[in-house]
């Protein structure tokens, strides 16, 4: 008995406690780090690449470049761009970008609205899994298809509500006709641009009702309030600041299309607020458009063009970004 | 067992009080008609015209009807509450309305482009003005293929690690990364595009490969990824980790043999959407690929066809074969990206069963 208890077992050396990290550990952690900065990576690049090819025509065109609206290229003898003769400004393509963009968010957001609202507190419980499907099953509709179906369907259509909102709303400055010419208006543009945020803001706004404390939903039914007195109490202050966010995501979108909104738009160089005139602007359209023909000097300026519309789409889907993050903790 | 059910008493049916009587789906089928016959009516009377004034018509006098009928019977608040519920629906409707359209004009102009040896036969010899039954879209899906592939290969690994970042590692990144990656998602597809051509076909290679497209369309599909992933990976229990750890596992294991096995399911899904983000990318593939006529198998050399380059080639073409191909090409498309949706909606559902 006491010599088993006294015979030690041969124990393997004591482990060191320890909170450092196995070497296998320290490369796993470098790698995913890497791994998840690529991000910052890649729009850095994107940044710093547009602007080592745009440099050019930011200097020489100056403030110009975002005020002034001439986009013509001069080219001299030795077919190199000549830079004094040459005239690039986008401020006509940036006010029509942000006109389609506003066009389509006045005719989305109510109509997302009013659809989540449906689909979180209406829809029978049968039907809300499939109707939510084909609703998100639009936001993968690809952005080509839309444009054939804006040029082929649309365009008639909306040529005619053009026409109907010029006889009956003529009086309303931006629906003003200098001439009677309604095809491919930034009108045409905007409804195209709507139909498809519809779904992202939709699903946006879907996902912030849905979050809505059940306990103040049923407190409001106790009170004895409506359905709708629900809603203007309870669901719509708390997920007031989520819409606005959903709805900025939904222009940042709007103002990064570019397929879709080329066949329904017709570029021309000069700032018009008259949405039902056909001659709209568009930044992403127009890099399409003057690509095919382009000299290199010419695509220096689409560059610039580019890196103006990075920034400010990125802005713009920050800001959103913000606010979506935000939202859910306000409310009564 | 069979004394103790036998003696329980029969349950009493569940009455559900918020149902709507046969009376009241009466009067509902009531307005209803009323209101048809009221477009009707005011059609016939007055100048206005067309599909619009009788819509418009409808949705009006059946949203007074309704708003008269339970002003009556239930007093103001349910008024207000009857109008804003005709407007929650004409919303659905009209978000609804442009989905129906858009699946309608797609399959009744694309079955006309529809033929046999579509999917064995390229474009090479067929003008734009060529009969529909001539040449086919077998060089574009090919095409689509390999640069959809070729993303894929560039964008899984940076989107898991940038999830893996975000949920399993949380370091003071974190929440810059995860600001990064939604503003990433916002980036113009023509922007990615110009980004290629600034950073690599101008300074280096100067020629048009699917390469380059691949590239472009990975800038898009890792967003998608990454945040599909993320949302994942959290789902993942957190006793999985710990015990992971408990077993002596260091990080690097417990990630890689416990963690992204238990979430395998829901990467093919993020996978999936990616691809269905950027299978219809046009405007980069436009830019970037030079989209030729012929099948190329080599992603480095040549000009590459895609659907969508097809379909967009067919368009610009605008002869009416030229355009009837563009539907079919775009059905086609359709039905790719629809089934890749659906089988992601179909495994994420089951994994949360």
């Amino acid at each position: 008995m006491s010599s088993t208890l006294t015979q030690k077992p041969a124990l393997p050396p004591k482990r060191e406690i320890t909170t450092e990290p196995r070497l296998s550990d320290k490369v796993f952690q470098r790698v995913v780090t890497s791994g998840g900065l690529s991000s910052l990576l890649i729009l850095g690049l994107i940044f710093i690449f547009l602007l080592i090819q745009g440099f050019q025509t930011f200097k020489s065109q100056g403030i110009h470049f975002l005020t002034g609206s001439a986009w013509n290229a001069a080219v001299n003898d030795a077919n190199q761009i000549d830079a004094k003769n040459s005239h690039f400004g986008i401020a006509a393509m940036l006010v029509g970008t942000l006109v389609c963009a506003v066009i389509a968010i006045i005719i989305a957001v109510p109509i997302s609205v009013f659809s989540a609202l449906f689909l979180t507190f209406y829809v029978p419980n049968s039907l809300k899994k499939i109707m939510v499907s084909v609703v998100d099953l639009m936001a993968a509709f690809p952005s080509v298809l839309f444009g054939l179906w804006g040029f082929f369907v649309l365009e008639p259509v909306g040529e005619y509500w053009a026409k109907l909102l010029h006889k009956y709303f003529g009086w309303v400055p931006f629906f003003k006709m200098e001439a009677p010419f309604f095809s491919r208006s930034p009108f045409i543009a905007g409804l195209v641009l709507a139909i498809m945020i519809i779904p992202i803001v939709t699903s946006i706004s879907r996902e912030i009702f849905g979050q809505t404390p059940l306990d103040r939903i049923q407190a409001a039914y106790a009170l004895g309030a409506t359905r709708f007195g629900m809603i203007k109490a309870v669901a719509f202050p708390y997920a007031r600041s989520g819409i606005v966010g959903g709805a900025m995501l939904g222009l940042g979108r709007a103002m990064g299309e570019t397929v879709a909104v080329y066949t329904v738009l017709n570029i021309v160089y000069k700032i018009n607020w008259h949405v039902l005139i056909g001659a709209g602007g568009n930044v992403a359209s127009m890099i399409l458009l003057k690509f095919g023909e382009a000299t290199p000097g010419e695509v220096k300026a689409l560059m610039a063009a580019g890196l103006v519309l990075f920034v400010v789409t990125l802005i713009v889907n920050s800001i959103a970004d913000l606010i979506v993050a935000r939202s859910g903790k306000s409310g009564r | 067992m069979s004394v103790i059910s036998s003696t329980k008493p029969a349950m009493p049916k569940p009455s559900k009080p918020w149902r709507a009587t046969p009376a009241q789906r009466l009067i509902t089928a009531a307005m209803f008609i009323a209101a048809i016959v009221t477009s009707y009516v005011i059609v016939a009377i007055t100048p206005l015209k067309g599909k619009l004034a009788y819509s418009a018509i409808f949705f009006a006098s059946f949203v007074i009807f309704d708003f008269i009928y339970s002003r009556i019977k239930q007093g103001k608040s349910a008024g207000a509450d009857s109008i804003f519920r005709g407007f929650v629906t004409l919303g659905i409707f009209i978000a609804l309305i442009p989905i129906a359209s858009i699946l309608y004009a797609v399959i009744s102009r694309g079955y006309k482009g529809l033929h046999l040896s579509l999917f064995t036969t390229d474009m090479h010899s067929t003008p734009p003005t060529g009969p529909i039954a001539q040449g086919g879209l077998l060089h574009a899906i090919v095409g689509t293929l390999l640069l959809v592939s070729v993303a894929l290969v560039i964008s899984v690994p940076i989107g898991i690690l940038t999830a893996v970042y975000l949920t399993e590692i949380k370091g003071r990144f974190a929440r810059p990364i995860k600001f990064l990656v939604q503003a990433m998602s916002g980036v113009p597809s023509i922007v990615a595009g110009l980004f290629i051509l600034a950073a690599i076909v101008y300074p280096l290679t100067k020629t048009f490969n699917s390469f380059e497209g691949s590239l472009a369309l990975a800038i898009l599909m890792i967003p998608t990824i990454a945040r599909t992933s993320e949302e994942v990976l959290l789902l993942v229990p957190q006793d999985l980790r710990e015990s992971g750890v408990a077993l002596g596992g260091t990080q690097w294991r417990t990630v890689a043999q416990i963690v992204l096995p238990a979430a395998r399911g829901g990467l093919v899904t993020a996978m999936i959407l990616g691809i269905a983000r950027v299978a219809g990318e046009t405007a980069p593939i436009v830019l970037l690929t030079g989209g030729g006529d012929t099948k190329n198998w080599n992603i480095f050399h040549g000009p590459m066809g895609s659907l969508p380059f097809y379909i967009w080639k067919g368009f610009a073409a605008g002869t009416k074969e030229s355009i009837t191909r563009a539907w079919a090409g775009i059905l086609v498309l359709l039905v790719i990206v629809l089934a890749l949706f659906v089988t992601a909606r179909f495994l994420s559902e089951r994994k949360k069963k």
